[in-house]
């Protein structure tokens, strides 16, 4: 596996004209291999189509959508915002409109510039993608009106799932088994600990638009019932404009797994097996694959088939996904439905052969599901990794912004695909989500799709921004995941307050005309000297010569510190002669800066809201000021109590990562 | 015994006495001798005792209490390992008033010599702390100006380790003399062999100024101050309350006065750096700046730097993003990165050789030229300049900054400085202008005109007598319609042709080519001949 990156890199560098073609080919020829993915119901070039469609949406999915409508033959036209100008989907696509500031408010969730662009390019119909307008019922009622398709269900499909209580009432309805909940809409703080109490502890506060684990807050007590609304409240009206909170039972421990289902306008309907999408961190997933490792083939049918039955109850066409918690008994509760292409969907294209894309196109236009439900099997197993630009080791993740100057997808392995929206260059910014790509191995079995990944993951290039690899690869090989026993609350149970680096150790280290010899306790290894080049981003060498170790250097300073990245994990690594280490000893630590009395912005974003001022009291644990940042609120609570000495923004304002928001006396 | 077997053979008495007499003398002498030269081989061996422990046990340790290292130390961390060659080991102050005769330290409090650092000499001097405080004698002095006049014959640099409480106050008006031999030699050496201070201690008074007239003066954090005068005097003078870090630590100086050039956090943090920092220099202005291997290609697109110019033009981004993305494997020895932020200078390589980089910063302040970024970068153009640095300077400048103050405070005085000292120099000059080049400023930032030798643009680039707003405001005052008049001059003057038209810039360039191009253009210019006329001194606008 490390070999393949080695040569390419190393063939890059000395015989660049030699033998760089061929390595090159070969990457493509795996290429091929990976389009093979879409088998089932291949592109029929005689069937009917859309000429045009344009893409109301941007990153990886638009790239995503834009690859399946070219195979098809349609032109693709694409909307970006100021931000989004370079972008790699702007690129791709035959034409590209531009519709407004970096805002998502201003651009990609503007309606109105999104028809003008529709209007302007002549697209027959738009593809909203997932999150945006995907599952806004208002624009889909736009587009009708002014006679554009709308790749995705109806109107009344939209509104009856996208509304909680609606659509468990739906549910239920279709005889599909739901949560015991609150039948109405809360209408305060003080209303939602009643019914909490009523419900009974724990519960969970949603938006009743929500979706994508935004405005959710789970609520063990009565203060966090109220804290919780509070927070879910506005979270929800930051993301889609209505904050209307409903509350039903939480259910300790549950998996999350989901039925992804097709159907067309013709009444046919079909389900496309499960996706496991329990690890989730602060209900976002991070890891998924499919099928699910706890599901036995009864209740696999059971699902589908009820998932199927909520499909012809509400007349639903287009791809759609109806998720389910699972008790560890594997009763299963409906969530919601998602009445839109999921971020996962590409696990189950894998082991199904099925192009959604390619569906929700054929289906919008009108055409009949060729595939039956009996052509649906579950052929070996993928996984998709959520590789994000953030910093794992704060709270499993806060985003990280920057520029990507050196990336490279792990793309040349067999059985890797890619679904990124970005490139070398390309900027992580604050406005979007910090989503760089959807790492999806493939394997004949679950074990080979995780040492896939693994072995993707650790050659993955991605320079310029922090990325949360470790923690994927950390949960890849961990065992309680390798069991296949996870749940909702598996990141927590095992990583317990955060995942955290390791200790330090110190090692001694010697060296030869060929080797540097390292002592590690009683064990003595050596690294061969020769291979090491420490102006190439990856390196590898021989360990006692025999065993081939690759290792990606990020960056090192006069001062021996060198930063590597070792298995996926970022590794600070300070090299010194000996006399300087004894020299170390003599030097202070710094202090560390009083952070009690000071707060400190934990990622770059956006102030929404500052509740304090000059001269207020404030207590220990009280919310000063919320940044937010992709969507994500992050409430700042006093570390100490006393009174605000200094603030130094405002509403509206955007800050930098440590920047000093309020200080205490 | 060998007196009673010789005797019988003697005859004659007389000559048997002298005989003997001589004999005893000569074993007297020889005795007394051979005693006198164990007796000097073992003071030598005290003496150099003596000096290596400095002020003693005790003051070492107080030094290392406090996250200092000992002047030995220090060079023993600086030199590679094993090539410090000390002179003046034996040197012993000549004070005797105050009871000093009474206390010598061999050395006395100041360890001088040359040595190596990764293979290329340098001579250094580093005050001792442990004695008498670091105080300066006219021995001190002396020492020090014996490596400074060795390092001018022989054109290597000279690194100060300073770390000392002022003048030897028991000395009187010979330490006064002592400093100024340092400062003249100081002076006479300028220009001649790199010349760096590195302060690792208290350094206050009189001292400041050999610090002040070096190349690069560097701090340490926390432990280090300079100052003319201590808090106590502006207590008793002004009654204000300053503490020495407020009023001279490394923050103060790298961001407020801008006298220091960076800080470190420690010792060794900043012994190390500052070893890194010296393969940036050539060893005299009559060597060219040293090559390093460089393992990074050099031809090569770089995509990011397609990327890094937002699409609006109002919008900032962050010039070393450019640069670190330009320069040999993202290495950059950034000189006052917490000063007239405005303004980016510092060292690099390409293709393995040294190179000063000076480019406008449109994160702060819009990269507007003020008075102290062209200060700061004037004098950094001209150690480039003085010590065969090629110039690359990366150009995205609104102008020079408008207001009352800057003009009271003669930004036309310190703004031409710049220009002097771009005109002036005669290394090869690269310029690449990323984005605005507007009014003076463009002139000044090594424009065509200041003998630029290759003068590039990128795409976005716009180079103009001002923005389109103030145009328009000239241009058609009173008129209403601005807006269009706007939309016009930018049509007009927001690109890069006015300029290429004319010649003013040699090409337009696609970002991602710019490393290759600058990379060969440097090897072209190697042998760039470019002499000024004649002169004792020119007289840049002090």
């Amino acid at each position: 596996m490390s070999t393949a990156v080695m040569s390419h890199m190393f063939l890059d560098k000395n015989f660049s004209n030699l033998l760089y073609q061929r390595v090159i080919s070969t990457c493509s020829c795996l290429r091929l291999e990976k389009r093979r993915i879409h088998t089932l119901d291949p592109i029929d070039k005689n069937e009917s189509t859309f000429a045009k469609i344009l893409i109301a949406n941007r990153g990886e999915i638009a790239c995503r959508i834009i690859d399946t409508a070219k195979k098809m033959g349609i032109q693709t036209v694409a909307v970006y915002s100021l931000a989004d100008a370079q972008s790699k989907h702007v690129r791709k696509a035959d034409e590209a409109v531009f519709i407004g500031p970096s805002g998502a408010s201003e651009s990609y969730l503007n309606m109105n510039k999104i028809l003008e662009a529709v209007k302007a390019t002549g697209a027959e119909a738009v593809h909203p993608g997932y999150g945006f307008l995907s599952e806004n019922p208002e624009f889909v009622r736009l587009l009708e009106e002014n006679g554009v398709g709308f790749v995705g269900p109806t109107v009344e499909s939209i509104t009856g799932m996208g509304d909680k209580l609606e659509s468990k009432r739906l549910a239920a309805r279709a005889g599909v088994h739901t949560i015991p909940g609150y039948d109405g809409i809360v209408k305060d703080a003080d209303h939602c600990v009643q019914i909490s109490r009523e419900i009974g502890y724990p519960v969970m506060i949603k938006a009743s638009a929500g979706g994508g684990g935004k405005g959710m807050r789970i609520a063990r007590d009565d203060q966090d019932a109220r804290a919780g609304f509070k927070l879910s409240t506005q979270e929800a009206m930051s993301s889609f404009g209505d904050s209307r909170m409903i509350v039903e039972k939480f259910i300790d421990n549950p998996r999350h797994i989901e039925i992804q289902i097709l159907g067309d306008k013709h009444g046919n309907a079909i389900y496309l097996n499960e996706r496991e999408c329990s690890i989730q961190r602060r209900n976002q997933k991070v890891i998924e694959e499919a099928p699910s490792t706890f599901l036995n083939e009864e209740t696999r049918k059971a699902m589908g088939e009820q998932a199927v039955q909520l499909c012809r109850e509400i007349g639903y066409h287009s791809a759609g996904t109806v998720e389910f918690l699972v008790d560890e008994n594997r009763n299963f509760y409906f969530l919601e439905m998602n009445t839109r292409l999921q971020v996962e969907h590409p696990i189950t294209e894998c082991i199904t052969g099925v192009d959604l894309v390619q569906q929700m196109l054929r289906i919008s236009k009108g055409h009949k599901l060729r595939i039956k439900q009996d052509d649906i099997k579950i052929n070996g197993w993928a996984i998709e990794s959520r590789v994000y630009a953030e910093d794992p080791y704060k709270n499993f993740g806060l985003p990280s912004v920057g520029r990507l100057y050196a990336y490279k997808e792990p793309t040349h392995l067999s059985g890797v695909r890619c679904d990124s929206g970005i490139e070398e260059g390309s900027e992580i910014s604050i406005f979007y989500d910090p989503m760089i790509c959807k790492l999806v191995c493939y394997g004949k079995n679950r074990n080979e799709a995780i040492s896939r990944s693994i072995a993707a993951l650790d050659q993955y290039i991605i320079r310029g921004v922090t990325h949360n690899i470790p923690l994927l690869r950390d949960v890849l090989t961990e065992e309680r995941f390798v069991d296949g026993n996870i749940s909702t609350n598996y990141l927590k149970e095992v990583y317990g307050e955060g995942f955290k680096d390791e200790e330090d150790i110190e090692v001694h280290v010697t060296q030869s005309n060929q080797h540097y010899s390292v002592q590690i306790g009683d064990e003595r290894i050596e690294i061969s000297k020769k291979d090491i080049n420490l102006a190439n981003s990856l390196i590898l060498t021989q360990i006692n010569q025999n065993e081939l170790v690759a290792m990606q250097l990020v960056s090192r300073n006069a001062y021996g510190e060198y930063e590597i990245i070792y298995q996926g994990t970022k590794h600070n690594i300070h090299i010194l002669r000996k006399n300087a280490v004894d020299f170390l000893k003599f030097m202070i630590p710094k202090p560390k800066l009083d952070v009690s009395k000071q707060v400190v912005a934990p990622m770059p974003g956006l102030i929404k809201n500052v509740s304090c001022q000059v001269g207020d009291k404030v207590v220990e644990g009280q919310e000063l000021c919320i940044v937010e940042a992709m969507k994500m609120q992050n409430s700042m609570i006093s570390g100490s109590t006393g009174t605000v000495k200094v603030v130094n923004i405002k509403e509206g304002q955007t800050v930098g990562e440590n920047d000093i928001l309020i200080e205490l006396e | 015994m060998i007196v009673k077997n010789v005797l019988p053979k003697i005859v004659n008495r007389k000559m048997l006495e002298k005989f003997v007499s001589n004999l005893e003398s000569d074993f007297l002498r020889c005795y007394s001798s051979t005693n006198h030269s164990f007796k000097v081989a073992e003071e030598i061996k005290t003496k150099r005792k003596n000096a290596l422990l400095g002020g003693g046990v005790d003051r070492i340790n107080a030094q290392h209490k406090k996250g200092k290292l000992t002047a030995r130390e220090r060079i023993q961390l600086f030199c590679d390992e094993d090539s410090f060659v000390e002179s003046d080991m034996f040197v012993e102050h000549t004070c005797t008033h105050f009871g000093m005769e009474k206390q010598k330290i061999p050395g006395d409090s100041v360890v001088t010599g040359h040595g190596l650092v990764n293979g290329r000499p340098v001579y250094l001097f580093s005050q001792d702390f442990t004695v008498f405080g670091g105080s300066l004698s006219s021995v001190h002095a002396k020492k020090i100006c014996k490596i400074m006049d060795q390092a001018m014959l022989v054109g290597a640099p000279v690194v100060g380790l300073n770390d000392s409480g002022g003048a030897r106050i028991q000395e009187g008006v010979d330490s006064l003399a002592g400093y100024a031999d340092i400062f003249q030699r100081n002076v006479l050496a300028s220009g001649v062999i790199p010349q760096i201070s590195l302060i690792m201690g208290p350094c206050a008074g009189g001292a400041v100024y050999s610090p002040a007239m070096t190349d690069f003066t560097f701090m340490v954090e926390d432990t280090s101050y300079l100052f003319i005068t201590g808090p106590d005097v502006i207590k008793s003078v002004t009654n204000v309350d300053v503490t020495q870090e407020e009023l001279g630590g490394a923050k103060t100086h790298t961001s407020i006065s801008g006298v220091a050039h960076k800080s470190f956090s420690n010792d060794v943090e900043a012994l190390l750096q500052l070893r890194d920092f010296m393969g940036f220099l050539p060893q005299s202005n009559r060597q060219p700046a040293p090559i390093r291997v460089c393992d990074e290609r050099c031809d090569l697109d770089i995509l990011i730097l397609d990327t890094i110019i937002p699409p609006e033009t109002t919008s900032a981004y962050d010039m070393l993003d450019v640069i670190i993305n330009i320069v040999d494997e993202r290495e950059f020895f950034e000189i006052m990165p917490k000063y007239a932020r405005n303004i980016v200078t510092g060292f690099a390589r390409m293709n393995g050789k040294s190179v000063g980089i000076v480019g406008n910063q449109p994160k702060v302040a819009a990269g507007v030229l003020d008075i102290n970024a062209s200060v700061k970068a004037a004098r950094f153009v001209r150690f480039c300049d003085a010590f065969n640095i090629p110039i690359i300077t990366l150009v995205d400048v609104p102008g020079f900054l408008p207001g009352v103050n800057q003009e009271h405070s003669g930004i036309i005085r310190h703004g031409a400085k710049l220009l002097y000292a771009y005109a002036e120099a005669t290394v090869p000059k690269l310029t690449v202008i990323t984005r605005k080049g507007y009014g003076g400023a463009y002139d000044v930032m090594a424009s065509k005109h200041l003998r630029g030798d290759v003068n590039y643009a990128w795409p976005t680039a716009e180079v103009a007598v001002m923005g389109a707003k103030g145009a328009v405001s000239i241009l058609y005052r009173g008129k209403q319609d601005v807006e269009r008049y706007e939309a016009e001059y930018i049509e007009k003057f927001g690109n890069p042709f006015p300029a290429a038209q004319r010649g003013f810039i040699d090409d337009i360039i696609e970002p991602r080519t710019t490393r290759w191009r600058l990379c060969r253009d440097l090897d072209l210019l190697e042998t760039k001949n470019l002499k000024n006329p004649p002169k004792k001194h020119g007289n840049i606008p002090l």
